[in-house]
Protein backbone atom coordinates (compact mmCIF):
# COMPACT_ATOMS: atom_id res chain seq x y z
CA UNK A 1 0.00 0.00 0.00
CA UNK A 2 0.99 3.40 -0.63
CA UNK A 3 1.83 6.01 1.82
CA UNK A 4 -1.73 8.56 1.81
CA UNK A 5 -1.33 12.46 2.94
CA UNK A 6 -4.58 14.80 3.70
CA UNK A 7 -3.17 17.73 1.69
CA UNK A 8 -6.82 19.65 1.74
CA UNK A 9 -9.22 20.04 3.91
CA UNK A 10 -12.29 22.53 4.11
CA UNK A 11 -15.18 23.40 6.32
CA UNK A 12 -18.64 25.10 6.35
CA UNK A 13 -19.31 26.22 9.55
CA UNK A 14 -22.05 24.31 11.33
CA UNK A 15 -25.30 25.49 12.32
CA UNK A 16 -28.80 26.14 11.82
CA UNK A 17 -27.81 27.10 8.25
CA UNK A 18 -31.68 27.95 6.58
CA UNK A 19 -30.16 29.77 3.27
CA UNK A 20 -27.98 26.43 2.14
CA UNK A 21 -28.90 23.23 0.54
CA UNK A 22 -27.54 19.88 0.54
CA UNK A 23 -25.70 21.07 -2.61
CA UNK A 24 -24.75 24.49 -1.34
CA UNK A 25 -22.70 23.36 1.52
CA UNK A 26 -20.88 19.99 -0.36
CA UNK A 27 -19.98 22.58 -3.12
CA UNK A 28 -18.74 25.18 0.29
CA UNK A 29 -16.55 22.53 1.76
CA UNK A 30 -15.33 20.87 -1.36
CA UNK A 31 -13.74 24.92 -2.38
CA UNK A 32 -12.44 25.74 0.86
CA UNK A 33 -10.81 22.08 0.21
CA UNK A 34 -9.34 22.96 -3.40
CA UNK A 35 -8.32 25.68 -1.88
CA UNK A 36 -6.43 25.04 0.92
CA UNK A 37 -4.75 22.18 -1.04
CA UNK A 38 -4.08 24.62 -3.73
CA UNK A 39 -4.04 21.96 -6.92
CA UNK A 40 -7.26 21.22 -9.19
CA UNK A 41 -6.94 18.06 -9.88
CA UNK A 42 -9.50 15.01 -8.91
CA UNK A 43 -9.72 11.53 -9.72
CA UNK A 44 -12.68 10.15 -7.29
CA UNK A 45 -14.95 11.33 -5.02
CA UNK A 46 -16.00 9.65 -2.04
CA UNK A 47 -19.43 10.72 0.32
CA UNK A 48 -20.51 10.21 3.78
CA UNK A 49 -23.95 11.14 4.66
CA UNK A 50 -25.74 9.16 7.11
CA UNK A 51 -29.47 9.63 5.80
CA UNK A 52 -29.53 12.46 3.05
CA UNK A 53 -32.98 10.27 2.13
CA UNK A 54 -34.93 11.19 5.45
CA UNK A 55 -33.43 14.36 6.12
CA UNK A 56 -34.15 16.48 2.72
CA UNK A 57 -35.42 13.80 0.28
CA UNK A 58 -32.62 13.76 -1.96
CA UNK A 59 -30.39 10.17 -2.61
CA UNK A 60 -28.00 9.90 -5.34
CA UNK A 61 -25.27 12.24 -3.84
CA UNK A 62 -23.17 10.34 -6.29
CA UNK A 63 -24.06 12.17 -8.93
CA UNK A 64 -25.33 15.50 -7.31
CA UNK A 65 -21.73 16.36 -5.87
CA UNK A 66 -20.03 15.64 -8.56
CA UNK A 67 -22.53 17.44 -10.90
CA UNK A 68 -22.33 20.86 -8.66
CA UNK A 69 -18.46 20.36 -8.24
CA UNK A 70 -18.52 21.25 -11.70
CA UNK A 71 -16.53 17.69 -12.19
CA UNK A 72 -19.22 15.61 -13.95
CA UNK A 73 -18.02 12.29 -15.34
CA UNK A 74 -15.76 12.14 -11.95
CA UNK A 75 -16.42 8.45 -10.06
CA UNK A 76 -18.22 9.03 -6.82
CA UNK A 77 -19.60 7.09 -4.51
CA UNK A 78 -21.62 7.59 -1.10
CA UNK A 79 -21.11 5.27 1.84
CA UNK A 80 -23.08 5.26 5.09
CA UNK A 81 -22.45 4.05 8.47
CA UNK A 82 -24.85 6.10 10.29
CA UNK A 83 -22.76 8.72 12.56
CA UNK A 84 -20.04 7.17 11.25
CA UNK A 85 -20.18 7.79 7.82
CA UNK A 86 -18.04 10.58 7.58
CA UNK A 87 -15.10 8.30 9.01
CA UNK A 88 -16.42 6.04 6.10
CA UNK A 89 -15.96 8.28 3.36
CA UNK A 90 -12.09 9.62 4.74
CA UNK A 91 -11.30 5.59 5.40
CA UNK A 92 -12.99 4.49 1.42
CA UNK A 93 -10.51 7.67 -0.12
CA UNK A 94 -7.83 6.51 1.59
CA UNK A 95 -8.55 2.47 0.42
CA UNK A 96 -8.68 4.29 -3.30
CA UNK A 97 -5.08 6.28 -2.71
CA UNK A 98 -3.31 3.43 -0.92
CA UNK A 99 -4.31 0.80 -3.16
CA UNK A 100 -2.82 3.00 -6.71
CA UNK A 101 -6.67 2.94 -8.08
CA UNK A 102 -6.52 6.75 -8.06
CA UNK A 103 -4.23 9.83 -6.76
CA UNK A 104 -6.55 12.53 -5.81
CA UNK A 105 -9.53 11.55 -3.46
CA UNK A 106 -12.03 14.00 -2.08
CA UNK A 107 -13.78 12.63 0.23
CA UNK A 108 -16.99 14.72 1.72
CA UNK A 109 -19.44 14.46 4.81
CA UNK A 110 -22.48 16.26 4.48
CA UNK A 111 -25.56 16.31 6.48
CA UNK A 112 -28.43 18.46 6.34
CA UNK A 113 -30.64 18.42 9.32
CA UNK A 114 -32.84 21.21 9.44
CA UNK A 115 -35.69 21.19 6.36
CA UNK A 116 -37.02 18.43 8.31
CA UNK A 117 -39.09 18.92 12.28
CA UNK A 118 -37.63 18.27 15.41
CA UNK A 119 -39.51 15.04 16.00
CA UNK A 120 -38.65 14.20 12.28
CA UNK A 121 -34.84 14.61 12.54
CA UNK A 122 -35.10 12.40 15.82
CA UNK A 123 -36.88 9.99 14.04
CA UNK A 124 -34.67 9.79 11.37
CA UNK A 125 -31.66 9.19 13.73
CA UNK A 126 -33.33 6.12 15.60
CA UNK A 127 -33.12 4.73 11.81
CA UNK A 128 -29.44 3.86 13.31
CA UNK A 129 -30.87 1.39 15.88
CA UNK A 130 -32.48 -1.72 15.30
CA UNK A 131 -35.98 -0.58 13.48
CA UNK A 132 -37.84 -3.65 14.61
CA UNK A 133 -36.56 -4.33 18.12
CA UNK A 134 -35.50 -0.61 19.38
CA UNK A 135 -37.03 2.08 17.56
CA UNK A 136 -40.60 0.37 17.30
CA UNK A 137 -41.02 0.78 21.04
CA UNK A 138 -40.14 4.81 20.61
CA UNK A 139 -36.97 4.84 21.91
CA UNK A 140 -34.64 7.39 20.74
CA UNK A 141 -31.10 7.98 20.35
CA UNK A 142 -30.43 10.12 23.91
CA UNK A 143 -32.56 7.58 25.22
CA UNK A 144 -30.48 4.36 24.41
CA UNK A 145 -26.94 6.76 25.76
CA UNK A 146 -29.03 7.54 28.69
CA UNK A 147 -29.88 3.71 29.39
CA UNK A 148 -26.00 3.28 28.83
CA UNK A 149 -25.57 6.45 31.62
CA UNK A 150 -27.69 5.11 34.04
CA UNK A 151 -26.00 1.83 33.90
CA UNK A 152 -22.59 3.58 34.20
CA UNK A 153 -23.78 5.76 37.27
CA UNK A 154 -25.15 2.87 39.60
CA UNK A 155 -22.30 0.33 38.32
CA UNK A 156 -19.24 3.17 38.96
CA UNK A 157 -20.68 5.66 40.96
CA UNK A 158 -20.11 8.16 37.97
CA UNK A 159 -22.06 11.15 38.68
CA UNK A 160 -23.96 14.11 37.12
CA UNK A 161 -20.86 16.35 37.73
CA UNK A 162 -18.63 14.20 36.10
CA UNK A 163 -20.96 13.66 33.19
CA UNK A 164 -21.55 17.77 33.03
CA UNK A 165 -18.30 18.40 32.45
CA UNK A 166 -18.11 16.48 29.79
CA UNK A 167 -19.81 19.17 27.98
CA UNK A 168 -18.31 22.22 29.99
CA UNK A 169 -14.73 21.08 29.20
CA UNK A 170 -16.27 20.95 24.80
CA UNK A 171 -17.69 24.20 25.25
CA UNK A 172 -15.33 25.56 26.36
CA UNK A 173 -12.75 24.61 23.68
CA UNK A 174 -15.74 25.35 21.15
CA UNK A 175 -15.62 28.87 22.17
CA UNK A 176 -12.64 28.72 20.42
CA UNK A 177 -13.68 27.68 17.25
CA UNK A 178 -15.14 30.04 14.45
CA UNK A 179 -16.87 26.83 12.65
CA UNK A 180 -18.45 26.27 15.76
CA UNK A 181 -22.43 25.80 16.04
CA UNK A 182 -22.43 26.76 20.07
CA UNK A 183 -19.47 28.38 20.58
CA UNK A 184 -20.38 29.84 24.19
CA UNK A 185 -19.51 28.62 27.32
CA UNK A 186 -21.40 26.34 29.89
CA UNK A 187 -21.18 25.53 33.48
CA UNK A 188 -22.14 22.35 35.28
CA UNK A 189 -25.24 23.83 37.23
CA UNK A 190 -26.35 24.88 34.09
CA UNK A 191 -25.87 21.52 32.17
CA UNK A 192 -27.57 19.58 35.30
CA UNK A 193 -30.77 21.99 35.09
CA UNK A 194 -31.54 22.31 31.61
CA UNK A 195 -34.19 20.63 30.29
CA UNK A 196 -34.51 16.32 30.67
CA UNK A 197 -34.39 14.97 27.02
CA UNK A 198 -33.98 11.16 28.37
CA UNK A 199 -33.03 10.71 32.20
CA UNK A 200 -30.35 11.04 33.73
CA UNK A 201 -29.28 12.96 29.96
CA UNK A 202 -30.37 16.44 30.20
CA UNK A 203 -30.65 18.66 26.84
CA UNK A 204 -26.65 19.97 27.35
CA UNK A 205 -25.56 16.11 27.80
CA UNK A 206 -26.72 15.69 23.90
CA UNK A 207 -24.95 17.03 21.08
CA UNK A 208 -27.76 19.56 18.05
CA UNK A 209 -29.33 18.69 15.09
CA UNK A 210 -26.84 20.32 12.91
CA UNK A 211 -26.12 21.51 9.43
CA UNK A 212 -22.84 21.06 7.65
CA UNK A 213 -20.25 19.65 5.59
CA UNK A 214 -16.57 18.63 5.83
CA UNK A 215 -13.99 17.62 3.34
CA UNK A 216 -10.73 16.46 3.01
CA UNK A 217 -8.59 15.85 -0.36
CA UNK A 218 -5.89 12.57 0.12
CA UNK A 219 -3.48 11.79 -2.39
CA UNK A 220 -0.43 9.66 -2.33
CA UNK A 221 2.29 10.90 0.64
CA UNK A 222 4.90 11.32 -2.19
CA UNK A 223 2.71 13.65 -4.74
CA UNK A 224 1.96 15.86 -1.31
CA UNK A 225 5.74 16.16 -0.63
CA UNK A 226 6.21 17.60 -4.13
CA UNK A 227 3.67 20.51 -3.64
CA UNK A 228 5.55 21.35 -0.12
CA UNK A 229 2.52 23.88 1.37
CA UNK A 230 3.32 23.36 4.92
CA UNK A 231 3.41 20.26 7.19
CA UNK A 232 2.68 17.32 5.92
CA UNK A 233 0.38 15.35 7.27
CA UNK A 234 0.02 11.36 7.00
CA UNK A 235 -2.75 8.97 7.71
CA UNK A 236 -0.32 6.35 9.65
CA UNK A 237 -3.52 3.92 10.66
CA UNK A 238 -6.88 3.46 10.05
CA UNK A 239 -9.21 0.94 12.36
CA UNK A 240 -12.47 0.14 11.83
CA UNK A 241 -15.17 -2.68 13.13
CA UNK A 242 -18.35 -3.45 14.07
CA UNK A 243 -20.70 -4.77 17.06
CA UNK A 244 -24.53 -5.53 17.54
CA UNK A 245 -26.62 -3.15 16.49
CA UNK A 246 -29.20 -3.35 19.60
CA UNK A 247 -27.37 -2.60 22.77
CA UNK A 248 -29.35 -5.29 24.67
CA UNK A 249 -27.33 -7.88 23.05
CA UNK A 250 -24.05 -6.31 24.40
CA UNK A 251 -22.14 -8.64 26.67
CA UNK A 252 -21.03 -5.49 28.38
CA UNK A 253 -23.56 -2.88 27.90
CA UNK A 254 -20.67 -0.22 28.92
CA UNK A 255 -17.65 -1.72 27.15
CA UNK A 256 -17.95 -1.00 23.15
CA UNK A 257 -16.36 -3.77 21.27
CA UNK A 258 -16.50 -1.73 18.21
CA UNK A 259 -14.38 1.01 19.67
CA UNK A 260 -11.87 -0.71 21.34
CA UNK A 261 -11.05 -2.83 18.04
CA UNK A 262 -11.14 -0.07 16.07
CA UNK A 263 -8.72 1.89 17.85
CA UNK A 264 -6.10 -0.67 18.94
CA UNK A 265 -6.29 -1.48 15.06
CA UNK A 266 -5.47 1.74 14.26
CA UNK A 267 -3.20 1.86 16.84
CA UNK A 268 -1.79 -1.40 15.37
CA UNK A 269 -1.12 -0.17 12.21
CA UNK A 270 0.61 2.75 12.73
CA UNK A 271 3.09 0.79 14.62
CA UNK A 272 1.53 3.28 18.18
CA UNK A 273 -0.23 2.60 21.50
CA UNK A 274 -2.24 4.96 23.09
CA UNK A 275 0.35 6.64 25.09
CA UNK A 276 1.75 8.20 21.82
CA UNK A 277 -1.21 10.22 21.04
CA UNK A 278 -1.13 13.54 21.31
CA UNK A 279 -4.90 14.19 21.35
CA UNK A 280 -7.65 12.76 19.91
CA UNK A 281 -11.14 13.83 18.34
CA UNK A 282 -13.98 11.42 19.99
CA UNK A 283 -17.80 10.76 19.20
CA UNK A 284 -19.19 13.23 22.01
CA UNK A 285 -22.80 12.66 20.87
CA UNK A 286 -23.54 12.99 24.30
CA UNK A 287 -21.44 13.50 27.61
CA UNK A 288 -21.68 9.31 28.57
CA UNK A 289 -20.27 8.84 25.10
CA UNK A 290 -17.23 10.32 25.66
CA UNK A 291 -16.57 8.89 28.71
CA UNK A 292 -17.53 5.59 27.51
CA UNK A 293 -14.97 5.81 24.67
CA UNK A 294 -11.93 6.46 26.72
CA UNK A 295 -12.94 3.66 28.38
CA UNK A 296 -13.56 1.47 25.51
CA UNK A 297 -10.09 2.92 23.93
CA UNK A 298 -8.15 1.78 26.94
CA UNK A 299 -7.14 6.03 27.68
CA UNK A 300 -8.40 5.19 31.58
CA UNK A 301 -10.07 1.97 33.23
CA UNK A 302 -13.80 1.03 33.18
CA UNK A 303 -15.38 3.30 35.80
CA UNK A 304 -13.11 6.11 35.34
CA UNK A 305 -13.81 8.17 32.94
CA UNK A 306 -15.98 10.18 34.78
CA UNK A 307 -12.97 11.20 37.85
CA UNK A 308 -10.41 11.82 34.92
CA UNK A 309 -12.37 14.32 33.04
CA UNK A 310 -13.79 15.91 36.23
CA UNK A 311 -9.73 16.27 36.96
CA UNK A 312 -8.74 17.55 33.85
CA UNK A 313 -7.31 14.74 31.99
CA UNK A 314 -9.09 15.95 28.70
CA UNK A 315 -9.07 19.39 29.15
CA UNK A 316 -6.91 21.45 26.47
CA UNK A 317 -4.17 21.34 28.28
CA UNK A 318 -4.58 18.18 30.33
CA UNK A 319 -2.10 15.05 30.01
CA UNK A 320 -5.16 13.64 27.20
CA UNK A 321 -6.81 16.63 25.13
CA UNK A 322 -9.90 15.63 24.01
CA UNK A 323 -12.17 17.04 21.65
CA UNK A 324 -10.02 20.38 21.39
CA UNK A 325 -12.44 21.29 18.48
CA UNK A 326 -15.16 21.44 21.06
CA UNK A 327 -16.88 17.85 20.10
CA UNK A 328 -20.21 16.76 18.82
CA UNK A 329 -21.30 18.57 22.04
CA UNK A 330 -20.65 22.84 20.93
CA UNK A 331 -18.93 22.44 17.41
CA UNK A 332 -22.15 20.44 16.18
CA UNK A 333 -23.02 17.38 14.60
CA UNK A 334 -24.21 17.03 11.05
CA UNK A 335 -24.22 13.69 11.19
CA UNK A 336 -22.57 12.39 8.09
CA UNK A 337 -20.16 15.36 8.52
CA UNK A 338 -18.67 14.96 11.89
CA UNK A 339 -16.06 12.07 10.83
CA UNK A 340 -14.35 13.93 8.46
CA UNK A 341 -14.50 16.98 10.31
CA UNK A 342 -12.77 15.37 13.17
CA UNK A 343 -9.64 15.55 10.58
CA UNK A 344 -10.25 18.57 9.20
CA UNK A 345 -9.64 19.06 13.29
CA UNK A 346 -6.80 16.65 13.40
CA UNK A 347 -4.96 18.35 10.41
CA UNK A 348 -5.49 22.21 11.74
CA UNK A 349 -3.67 20.91 15.15
CA UNK A 350 -0.92 19.21 13.35
CA UNK A 351 -0.45 22.49 11.19
CA UNK A 352 -0.43 24.66 14.54
CA UNK A 353 -2.80 26.91 12.71
CA UNK A 354 -5.58 25.97 15.62
CA UNK A 355 -5.33 29.57 17.72
CA UNK A 356 -6.49 29.85 20.64
CA UNK A 357 -7.39 25.72 20.75
CA UNK A 358 -3.90 24.86 19.59
CA UNK A 359 -2.50 22.51 21.32
CA UNK A 360 1.38 22.96 21.78
CA UNK A 361 3.46 20.62 19.60
CA UNK A 362 0.81 18.32 18.84
CA UNK A 363 2.31 15.35 16.23
CA UNK A 364 0.29 12.95 16.89
CA UNK A 365 -4.22 12.46 16.92
CA UNK A 366 -6.62 9.74 16.85
CA UNK A 367 -10.01 10.87 15.67
CA UNK A 368 -13.00 8.09 16.76
CA UNK A 369 -16.02 8.13 15.09
CA UNK A 370 -18.75 5.82 15.59
CA UNK A 371 -22.03 5.00 14.16
CA UNK A 372 -25.31 4.83 16.23
CA UNK A 373 -25.39 3.49 19.81
CA UNK A 374 -21.49 1.98 19.10
CA UNK A 375 -22.42 -1.17 16.46
CA UNK A 376 -19.76 0.76 14.00
CA UNK A 377 -16.51 2.84 14.33
CA UNK A 378 -14.12 4.47 12.34
CA UNK A 379 -10.32 5.36 14.01
CA UNK A 380 -7.74 7.30 12.28
CA UNK A 381 -4.57 8.25 13.20
CA UNK A 382 -3.14 11.62 11.81
CA UNK A 383 0.65 12.08 12.06
CA UNK A 384 2.81 15.55 11.02
CA UNK A 385 5.67 14.50 9.81
CA UNK B 1 -46.26 2.01 6.73
CA UNK B 2 -47.37 -1.00 4.70
CA UNK B 3 -49.44 -3.81 6.85
CA UNK B 4 -46.76 -6.91 5.92
CA UNK B 5 -43.80 -5.19 7.65
CA UNK B 6 -45.59 -4.89 11.01
CA UNK B 7 -47.81 -8.46 10.11
CA UNK B 8 -44.19 -10.54 9.97
CA UNK B 9 -42.92 -9.69 12.96
CA UNK B 10 -45.93 -10.82 14.63
CA UNK B 11 -45.10 -14.38 16.37
CA UNK B 12 -42.07 -12.29 18.30
CA UNK B 13 -44.18 -8.97 18.88
CA UNK B 14 -47.37 -11.31 20.23
CA UNK B 15 -46.12 -14.03 21.11
CA UNK B 16 -41.99 -13.80 21.85
CA UNK B 17 -40.95 -16.50 19.99
CA UNK B 18 -37.25 -16.89 20.13
CA UNK B 19 -34.97 -19.64 18.51
CA UNK B 20 -33.02 -22.08 20.82
CA UNK B 21 -30.11 -23.16 19.29
CA UNK B 22 -29.55 -26.79 18.53
CA UNK B 23 -26.19 -26.89 19.00
CA UNK B 24 -25.29 -25.06 22.00
CA UNK B 25 -28.53 -24.08 23.57
CA UNK B 26 -28.16 -20.26 23.12
CA UNK B 27 -31.23 -18.57 22.90
CA UNK B 28 -31.69 -15.08 21.02
CA UNK B 29 -34.50 -13.04 20.38
CA UNK B 30 -35.27 -12.03 17.86
CA UNK B 31 -34.47 -15.21 16.20
CA UNK B 32 -31.53 -15.95 13.88
CA UNK B 33 -30.59 -18.05 10.86
CA UNK B 34 -26.74 -18.07 11.99
CA UNK B 35 -25.92 -18.42 15.77
CA UNK B 36 -23.34 -16.00 16.77
CA UNK B 37 -22.24 -18.11 19.53
CA UNK B 38 -21.39 -21.47 17.63
CA UNK B 39 -21.84 -20.31 14.08
CA UNK B 40 -24.79 -23.44 13.87
CA UNK B 41 -27.73 -22.63 11.77
CA UNK B 42 -30.15 -25.07 13.23
CA UNK B 43 -32.87 -23.89 15.81
CA UNK B 44 -35.79 -24.71 17.68
CA UNK B 45 -38.83 -22.28 18.21
CA UNK B 46 -39.12 -21.44 21.60
CA UNK B 47 -41.62 -19.04 23.77
CA UNK B 48 -39.72 -16.63 26.55
CA UNK B 49 -41.09 -16.49 29.76
CA UNK B 50 -41.81 -12.85 29.67
CA UNK B 51 -40.26 -12.71 33.19
CA UNK B 52 -36.98 -11.30 34.64
CA UNK B 53 -35.65 -8.25 36.01
CA UNK B 54 -34.91 -4.50 34.78
CA UNK B 55 -31.30 -4.25 33.98
CA UNK B 56 -31.08 -0.50 33.09
CA UNK B 57 -33.85 2.11 32.21
CA UNK B 58 -34.51 5.71 30.99
CA UNK B 59 -37.75 7.75 30.53
CA UNK B 60 -38.36 9.24 27.20
CA UNK B 61 -39.53 13.02 27.31
CA UNK B 62 -38.54 14.00 23.88
CA UNK B 63 -40.08 11.28 21.62
CA UNK B 64 -39.78 10.57 18.14
CA UNK B 65 -42.76 11.40 15.31
CA UNK B 66 -45.20 8.38 15.96
CA UNK B 67 -44.93 8.62 20.01
CA UNK B 68 -45.49 11.92 20.61
CA UNK B 69 -49.00 11.54 22.23
CA UNK B 70 -47.11 8.97 24.60
CA UNK B 71 -44.27 10.92 25.97
CA UNK B 72 -42.92 10.68 28.64
CA UNK B 73 -42.64 7.02 29.03
CA UNK B 74 -40.23 4.88 30.25
CA UNK B 75 -38.17 2.35 28.01
CA UNK B 76 -35.72 -0.25 29.45
CA UNK B 77 -33.85 -3.64 29.32
CA UNK B 78 -35.03 -6.12 31.07
CA UNK B 79 -33.04 -9.45 31.42
CA UNK B 80 -35.22 -12.40 31.31
CA UNK B 81 -34.56 -15.14 33.72
CA UNK B 82 -33.50 -16.90 30.59
CA UNK B 83 -30.38 -14.53 30.28
CA UNK B 84 -32.48 -12.90 27.32
CA UNK B 85 -32.30 -9.36 27.18
CA UNK B 86 -35.25 -7.39 25.55
CA UNK B 87 -35.81 -3.64 24.91
CA UNK B 88 -39.33 -2.53 25.34
CA UNK B 89 -41.51 0.14 27.10
CA UNK B 90 -42.50 -0.28 30.94
CA UNK B 91 -45.51 0.36 31.93
CA UNK B 92 -48.64 0.56 33.83
CA UNK B 93 -46.47 2.19 36.94
CA UNK B 94 -45.00 5.60 38.26
CA UNK B 95 -42.08 5.56 36.31
CA UNK B 96 -40.70 7.89 39.14
CA UNK B 97 -40.51 5.14 41.25
CA UNK B 98 -38.89 2.55 38.83
CA UNK B 99 -35.52 0.99 40.04
CA UNK B 100 -33.11 -1.02 38.49
CA UNK B 101 -33.18 -4.65 39.61
CA UNK B 102 -36.87 -4.35 39.91
CA UNK B 103 -38.72 -8.18 38.48
CA UNK B 104 -40.48 -7.69 35.49
CA UNK B 105 -43.41 -9.56 33.38
CA UNK B 106 -44.36 -8.95 29.57
CA UNK B 107 -47.47 -8.21 28.57
CA UNK B 108 -49.29 -7.88 25.58
CA UNK B 109 -50.27 -3.65 24.86
CA UNK B 110 -50.70 -1.36 21.83
CA UNK B 111 -47.26 -0.02 21.01
CA UNK B 112 -48.60 2.58 18.67
CA UNK B 113 -50.99 3.69 15.78
CA UNK B 114 -50.57 5.27 12.22
CA UNK B 115 -52.62 7.97 12.73
CA UNK B 116 -57.10 7.42 12.14
CA UNK B 117 -56.79 5.07 9.31
CA UNK B 118 -53.57 3.48 9.47
CA UNK B 119 -51.60 0.31 11.24
CA UNK B 120 -52.60 -0.21 14.60
CA UNK B 121 -48.98 -1.70 16.31
CA UNK B 122 -49.56 -4.51 18.62
CA UNK B 123 -46.29 -6.25 21.54
CA UNK B 124 -44.85 -6.85 24.29
CA UNK B 125 -44.43 -3.79 26.97
CA UNK B 126 -43.00 -5.00 30.49
CA UNK B 127 -45.11 -4.20 33.58
CA UNK B 128 -43.91 -4.69 37.41
CA UNK B 129 -44.10 -8.07 38.42
CA UNK B 130 -45.82 -7.53 41.72
CA UNK B 131 -46.53 -10.80 42.39
CA UNK B 132 -43.42 -12.37 42.90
Amino acid sequence: MRDVAIIGIGMTRFGELWESSIRDLCVEAALACFNDAGIDRLDSITIGSMSSGLFTGQEHLASLVPDYLGRRNVPAVRVESACASGGQAVRTAFLEVASGMSDVVLAIGIEKMTDVSGGEATYALATAADQDYEAFHGVTFPGLYAMMARAHMERFGTTRDQLAQVAVKNHENGSHNPHAQFPFTVTRKQVINSVMIADPLTLLDCSPITDGAAAVLVAPAEMARELQRGPLTVITGIGHATDTISIAHRADLLHLDAIELASSRALGMAGKTIEDIDFAEVHDCFTIAEILVLESMGVVPAGQGGPATLDGLTALDGDFPVNPSGGLKSKGHPVGATGVAQICEAVTQLRGAAGDRQIPNARIALTQNMGGSGGSSVVHIVEAR
Amino acid sequence: MQVPRFWREIPRYYRLEAAACVQCDAIHFPPRKICPSCGANAFETVRLSGRGALTTFTIIRTPPSGFTDQAPYAVGIVELDEGVRLMAQITDCDVDTLKTGDRMIAKFRRIREEGRTGVIMYGYKFVPDVGV
